[in-house]
């Protein structure tokens, strides 16, 4: 099917842009300042001497000095430097989905974007209806009975969850006596790391032939020292663990609660629920599976979830409708306090509020059907190309919204690595792919996520592209080990930047660094 | 679906059916074989139904959001750690660019642009706080000292840390759960140290709590309540000698015109990015900053990806990540603390802003800042039962002592939002031992007639 698919002669914007600190000429100007009036200098005199001497900034920081227009440029030569979804990008596991504009543009509206957090909430009606209203429907998706949106991603729901356990445990006398938590090796880091940072002790399950970890493992795992399960399902590999419910049954029997880690909801959403499986809580993420906007990595949302027994744990306030009006409420003393500051990233609750209606019931479950149709039609060609197999070869049956795949024989046979892979799909306006977290269990993996926003002909692009570069790997490797070609920048010298001799993370060290290397 | 909706190009039934007809099956359900009959989901009570046309989804969604007070109606003096500052037309046009907003993670090719906006961000940061490492921005402000205060800690091996009194109850929410609960293994001894009566840290107080267990000592400058920390240096120096690191929160639009932290010999400054372009948005726009100086005992505890310079092959400046394996990424529970995604887009707000200030830029900011809030403050101080507690001491916020009026701040504000206004954050409930007391922001956005406005509102409420 994608054998007739034409490459496009893609080629990014170069415009060879210099570092803003070395634009500029002395003098210039990007922004004034208005002076204080008359009136107030007359009251408080020269302003420059009312910052304490011994607080005063001595030298001027050496910021550029650029004129308005300038600095436009400059950052829009950027933003065509960035590949962003302009071409297509399949990123698994983020679930690259269209942002409708709608609620990009209602987020800056000024009636919106001017709000202060600390308002009385008599002001502040309209934001608490929103996310009163965003919360119902995660709990009509989810069948959980309260949401929180205060942590800023899914990093930080997690740690939402460790939070509440944690003040879930105190509450009962547990704290420190349960001080485990279970899961598995296929889990998004975040989960162990969250525990660990949180003072847990992390048991990590194995996974067995069929991709998961088995039953055993789990009954050997679980004691009175279980505080709780993290775990995600499907997993990145897109196989869903059958005996999840009964997972849920061992850990509850054992004491501890259960987290589902919903980051691969997309290929579920409408088909289960978290709370119908037993979980005790969950939590989603609104800038990949609701259609906020990623923005390079946040602002985003954890919107974490749980039942009724876990309400009074929860960090606050919680958003309360009572009558016709919305109020703020503590979920009182046993509360996990605060994860961060404020209600949370509310511009993009009200972002995923306007995907969620624009889609409904009928538009979710569309989108979950196309995101397993479209993965597993891509696994289907992807596996025609040569050097392409997947992960769990072994395991029968269509995979959910994600494969596995790994380039591992093409890798063998040619010497082009995955890296390289993904720095010549760039030649053709295809951004990277994802590999694997943190172990990786198949080697040279990628994993694509097809989604429901894109469409046939744009998937048929991807896989003629990787397709080509296969035929590139067994017949003139070279390009591909040399690529990217048409980007406004060639592949990375590839020096450690773990040594403190060459890392930079300011231009001033760089020049410093790079001067007392060539010295 | 009846129609093809509109942000799905394969809802056609005919691209269905090929797509179906390619996988030999009849119907997408067989594709879900995976999950067993039992865990289907039954029902999706209260799910409301969908709003298609996009006219009618934002005249919803519109008629909701008209509920809010019209903010630019409004004339505020709420601050506290999140401040309404002018944001740049050239910065609202360039944080919405879809090439920012879609970005996730690509090649160091294919984000070169991005990449150089972060860097750009850590660099400019960097001249601000006269600090040559900066990370990539965390959640906020609050979990910029969580996470600095970790940092001290495994640095250290030390298990005390000292923050002021006088906090954000909000950044000092997120720091008890950075640290706390005792009876796990990671807990902190959080202690807080008095503050003066302009709400600056009490050196003695410091010094008698300064241990060979404290781990690092937080003040902010200025300080929550507003004065400018007079005392950094001898903070900065206390905790040295007692073998603690010093970290300081600082607001980034004052170091136009006050000292960097390095210049009073802060180890690790953190910080909000919000001042630095970005709106408010009823909490949505907070962001955190950690820096510090770019030595390895540093680099290596920090949590945070850290994007670096380096070069391609050929010869051209690039950007990759740093230190990775250090981060929860890297290794999972025995990384340095956690990280995940954060609030990168803004760093093109505040690249773009920091850019447009300049040297010229930010002394000019911070001087009529300054200025405008030492006015306000002399104009509230002449209101009749009203005091100023730290007016003469203040960069952009100052305390306003209500007790002599006989009002509450509760109040006193319900009736000047009847007027228009919002008075400052109420410090009553946080801080029950300041009696009634609010803390009141003035920035460069309130004229002289708007000060005005205010103290004649406040004249005539509290003489009520």
């Amino acid at each position: 099917m994608s054998g007739t698919t034409k490459l496009r002669r893609y080629h990014a914007a170069v415009w060879d842009e210099p570092l803003v600190l070395e634009m500029g000429a002395p003098g210039r100007r990007g922004q004034h300042y208005g002076a204080p009036s008359d009136g107030i200098r007359a009251a408080v005199g020269d302003p420059a001497a009312l910052i304490p001497a011994a607080m005063r900034r001595a030298a001027p920081p050496a910021l550029p000095e650029i004129s308005e227009p300038d600095v436009l440029r400059h950052y829009l030569h950027l933003a065509q430097e960035t590949l962003g979804m302009m071409g297509i990008s399949l990123f698994g596991t983020c679930t690259m989905k269209y942002n409708p504009r709608l609620g990009e543009a209602l987020a800056v509206d000024p009636r919106f974007a001017e709000l202060h957090p600390l308002q009385h909430e008599d002001t502040l009606q309209g934001v608490l209806e929103i996310v009163w209203r965003f919360d119902q429907v995660l709990r009509a998706l989810s069948g959980m009975d309260q949401y929180v949106f205060q942590a800023g991603g899914g990093a930080a729901a997690a740690y939402t969850h460790v939070c509440v356990t944690r003040a879930w445990l105190a509450a009962r006398g547990e704290l420190g006596k349960r001080n485990q938590i279970i899961t598995s090796i296929q889990s998004h880091p975040c989960n162990p790391a969250t525990a660990a940072a949180a003072g847990f002790e992390v048991v990590t399950l194995m996974l067995d032939e069929k991709g998961y970890p088995s039953l055993d493992a789990l009954k050997a795992a679980v004691s009175d020292r279980t505080a709780a399960l993290m775990i995600n399902n499907p997993d990145d590999m897109g196989l869903y663990n059958p005996h999840i419910a009964e997972w849920v049954r061992i850990v509850h029997e054992a004491g501890g609660l259960c987290f589902y880690d919903h980051a691969n909801f997309n290929g579920v959403m409408s088909k289960i629920r978290a709370a119908d499986l037993g979980f005790d809580a969950c939590m989603f993420m609104l800038h990949k599976t609701f259609g906020v906007s990623k923005g390079g990595g946040g602002p985003a949302v954890g919107a974490y979830g749980c039942r009724e027994h876990l309400v009074p744990y929860l960090p606050g306030p919680l958003v309360a409708k009572e009558g016709e009006r919305y109020a703020l409420r503590s979920p009182g003393p046993h509360s996990a306090g605060k994860v961060r500051e404020y209600l949370g990233n509310v511009q993009q609750v009200l972002k995923a509020y306007v995907w969620a209606r624009g889609m409904g019931l009928e538009g979710i479950r569309e989108a979950s059907d196309m995101s397993v149709i479209l993965n597993n039609y891509m696994e289907k060609e992807l596996l025609k190309i040569r050097g392409v197999t997947r992960s769990h070869p072994g395991v029968d049956g269509w995979r959910m919204e994600m494969t596995r795949f790994s380039l591992e024989q093409l890798y063998q046979d040619t010497g082009v690595s995955v890296f390289d892979v993904q720095n010549r799909m760039v030649d053709f306006g295809i951004d990277a792919f994802w590999l694997a977290h943190e172990p990786w269990v198949v080697p040279h993996p990628f994993t694509p996520e097809a989604g429901e926003m894109w469409s046939k002909e744009d998937v048929d692009y991807w896989i003629a592209v990787l397709k080509q570069i296969s035929d590139e790997a067994y017949t003139n490797p070279e390009i591909v080990r040399t690529a990217p070609h048409n980007q406004a920048v060639k592949k990375l010298r590839g020096e450690s930047l773990d040594d403190p001799a060459n890392w930079a993370m300011t231009w001033r060290a760089y020049r410093r660094k790079r001067a007392a290397r060539a010295g | 679906m009846s129609r093809a909706h509109p942000w799905m190009p394969n809802s056609t039934p005919e691209a269905r059916a090929q797509l179906l007809r390619h996988l030999g099956v009849s119907s997408s359900e067989e594709l879900f074989a995976q999950i067993p009959a039992e865990h289907r989901a039954r029902g999706f009570e209260g799910m409301p139904p969908a709003i298609t046309a996009e006219h009618e989804l934002a005249r919803h969604v519109g008629d909701i959001l008209a509920r809010n007070e019209d903010p630019t109606k409004v004339l505020s003096f709420l601050g506290g750690g999140l401040w309404r500052h002018h944001v740049p037309a050239v910065c609202d046009e360039l944080v919405r660019r879809t090439e920012f907003t879609t970005n996730v993670w690509g090649t160091p090719s294919s984000d070169h642009g991005r990449n150089q906006v972060w860097f750009e961000f850590q660099s400019q940061l960097g001249e601000l706080l006269d600090l040559e490492l900066v990370g990539l921005p965390v959640y906020s402000w609050g979990t910029a000292i969580g996470n600095a205060l970790r940092m001290a800690a495994r640095m250290t091996g030390r298990r005390t840390v000292l923050v002021p009194h006088c906090m954000d109850p909000d950044r000092r929410g997120v720091v008890a759960n950075f640290c706390e609960p005792e009876g796990t293994g990671t807990h902190l001894r959080v202690v807080e140290v008095a503050a003066d009566a302009a709400g600056r840290l009490d050196l003695g107080d410091l010094r008698a709590k300064l241990s060979a267990d404290v781990a690092a000592v937080y003040f902010e400058n200025p300080a929550y309540l507003g004065a400018i920390e007079t005392g950094a240096a001898e903070i900065a120096r206390l905790a040295r000698a007692a073998g603690a690191e010093t970290i300081a929160g600082v607001d980034p639009v004052s170091l136009g015109v006050l000292a960097p932290p390095s210049a009073y010999g802060a180890d690790i400054a953190v910080g909000s990015t919000q001042p630095l372009g970005v709106h408010v948005a009823c909490g949505g726009g907070v962001g955190g900053f950690i820096s510090s100086r770019d030595e390895p005992r540093y680099a290596k505890e920090y949590p945070t990806l850290l994007l670096s310079a380096t070069e391609t092959v050929a010869g051209e400046l690039a950007y990759s990540l740093a230190l990775f394996h250090q981060s929860s990424y890297g290794s999972r529970e025995d990384g340095k603390d956690w990280t995940g995604n954060s609030t990168y887009l803004y760093t093109v707000a505040n690249a773009a802003y920091m850019a447009l200030l300049g040297p010229q830029g930010f002394r000019e900011l911070g001087e009529t800042i300054v200025a405008r809030a030492r006015y306000a403050a002399t104009l509230l101080a002449a209101v009749p039962g009203v005091a100023v507690v730290n007016g003469d001491a203040c960069f952009k916020e100052f305390v306003v002592d209500f007790a002599g009026t006989g009002k509450t701040v509760a109040a006193i504000d319900a009736a000047l939002r009847a007027r228009g206004i919002h008075g400052g954050v109420d410090l009553s409930k946080a801080f029950p031992e300041l009696g009634q007391r609010a803390l009141y922001c003035v920035t460069e956005l309130h004229t002289e007639a708007d000060l005005r406005r205010l103290a004649a509102a406040l004249t005539e409420v509290c003489a009520r």
